[in-house]
């Protein structure tokens, strides 16, 4: 054991975490608008928009996470029409690669998650609103999306989790993550099983929080 | 097209030889997580507080680290731990281990972790009523688990285990990290010699699809045959 390299990687390695938690963030918070907006599209009666969002789901869970960083920071810019664009800015960039892919998969997983939940509330609910009057609309917003994100909280909780692993293949397009870092630690010290408890350590660290904190959230907008 | 021929000409026979090789890891990876799970799911349903502590830290660890982190620990740490471990049996020799072992031995560990929680909670939703008859009847503690035990916990474990299935395949891409030639690597290669990484990364995007789709058909199949008489 090597005390003194995994005291020194501890700083190097903690300011990469820095990077992976944006990364995490950033992913997310896309991934739910995208989540969102496929889980509603399959609700959708129309059995093409229903069959399209069914198709983006099954793609983006089907493949590996790393076929999809690849396809849109190698894959998309071969695509000439592509360079003349603006969309050339984000594209070039590794980190945007990294966060459309991320927030493209996190979003095929939420759309699965938030779909089981709405198909879960009771029809009894909604008619309660609807015989109070309640427009559609509101019977939506306020109802129906709240209860659905209190269903879905454990199981997104675990696909945060998923995620903040999933980041880790940042480090495949040349981003300094967590894991970047501590793979460029790893091939200049070859001290594999130090830099692995502490890099994997920060990992663990993290996960416990995010666990703690779904529990806590889960707690807080329980029925009783 | 022409990049598919078979042949010199095209990565055809590449990519199908390294579809092989992705099927034989994950169908490695998983068997090695069997035992794991094997080991792991006793420790963690036992009552001694010390085996529950062991085997909690190994699914809290695997799932809670990034597979590629693991398996760089692998790939880097892999070959000096043999020689380690070869050192104190007098051979001092450079042992290189193959890209197939290391990668198989990497992912079936986090594939154990999941397989373990799978057949933990199989178990443990099995009616007591049923322990209890099986100990009426006068089985012994092997008989007991094979014959009454065991068929039960595979019909409830086996949805659960198609999950664990896909999750080994797809992170079997991660190996391509280490030279093993499977999908990934043999489509990184041939992006690279043809400057065509679009075409390359959507076609092994394709093949992973190909195989999850049949795998879950085999599965589902498994399943109906399992669940005979429910």
């Amino acid at each position: 054991m090597d005390l003194e390299l995994m005291i020194d990687s501890l700083p190097k390695l903690l300011n990469a975490a820095v990077i992976t938690l944006k990364l995490l963030s950033v992913s997310l918070i896309i991934g739910l608008f995208i989540g969102l907006f496929f889980a509603i599209l399959r609700l959708n009666k129309n059995i093409f928009i229903n069959r399209f969002a069914y198709a983006y789901s099954y793609i983006f869970r089907g493949t590996p996470l790393l076929v999809q960083i690849f396809i849109i920071y190698f894959g998309l810019g071969q695509i000439e029409y592509l360079r003349s664009t603006v969309l050339w800015v984000i594209l070039k960039e590794p980190y945007w690669c990294a966060i459309i892919a991320f927030s493209l998969n996190t979003g095929a997983y939420t759309s699965e998650i938030l779909r089981s939940a709405f198909q879960t509330i009771k029809p009894g609910i909604i008619e309660a609103g609807k015989s109070l009057g309640i427009s559609n609309k509101v019977i939506f917003y306020k109802i129906q999306i709240p209860i659905a994100i209190r269903q879905s909280l454990p199981a997104y909780g675990n696909e945060i989790i998923l995620m903040m692993k999933g980041t880790s293949l940042a480090s495949t397009v040349t981003l300094m993550d967590l894991t970047g870092v501590a793979k460029y630690i790893i091939s200049t010290t070859f001290k594999p099983i130090e830099v692995f408890i502490v890099a994997g350590g920060i990992y663990l660290f993290m996960t416990f929080i995010i666990h703690n904190v779904i529990k806590f959230l889960e707690k807080k907008y329980s029925f009783n | 097209m022409e990049l598919l021929a078979f042949g010199d000409t095209g990565w055809g026979d590449e990519l199908f030889y390294a579809t092989l090789m992705t099927i034989a890891v994950s169908i490695t990876a998983m068997f090695i997580g069997f035992l794991f799970a094997l080991i792991f799911t006793p420790l963690k349903l036992s009552k001694n507080k010390f085996l529950n502590f062991i085997a909690n830290s190994y699914t809290t660890i695997i799932r809670g680290v990034p597979e590629l982190l693991v398996i760089y620990l692998f790939f880097f740490g892999g070959t000096g731990a043999v020689m380690f471990v070869a050192s104190i049996f007098g051979y001092n020799e450079y042992i290189e281990i193959n890209a197939f072992v290391t990668g198989a031995f990497a992912i079936g560990i986090i594939s154990g972790a999941y397989s373990t929680e799978v057949f933990r909670g199989a178990i443990q939703s099995i009616d007591k009523g049923q322990f209890e008859a099986a100990n009426v009847l006068g089985l012994n503690k092997f008989g007991k688990f094979v014959k009454i035990i065991l068929p039960q916990t595979l019909r409830l474990a086996i949805p659960n285990l198609s999950n664990v299935w896909q999750i080994t395949l797809k992170d079997t891409s991660l190996i391509s990290v280490t030279g093993l030639v499977e999908i990934m690597r043999q489509s990184y290669i041939a992006a690279g010699s043809t400057r065509d990484p679009l075409f390359f990364y959507s076609f092994a995007a394709v093949l992973y699809l190909v195989l999850t789709f049949v795998s879950m058909k085999l599965i589902n199949r498994l399943e109906t045959k399992y669940s005979r008489g429910y």
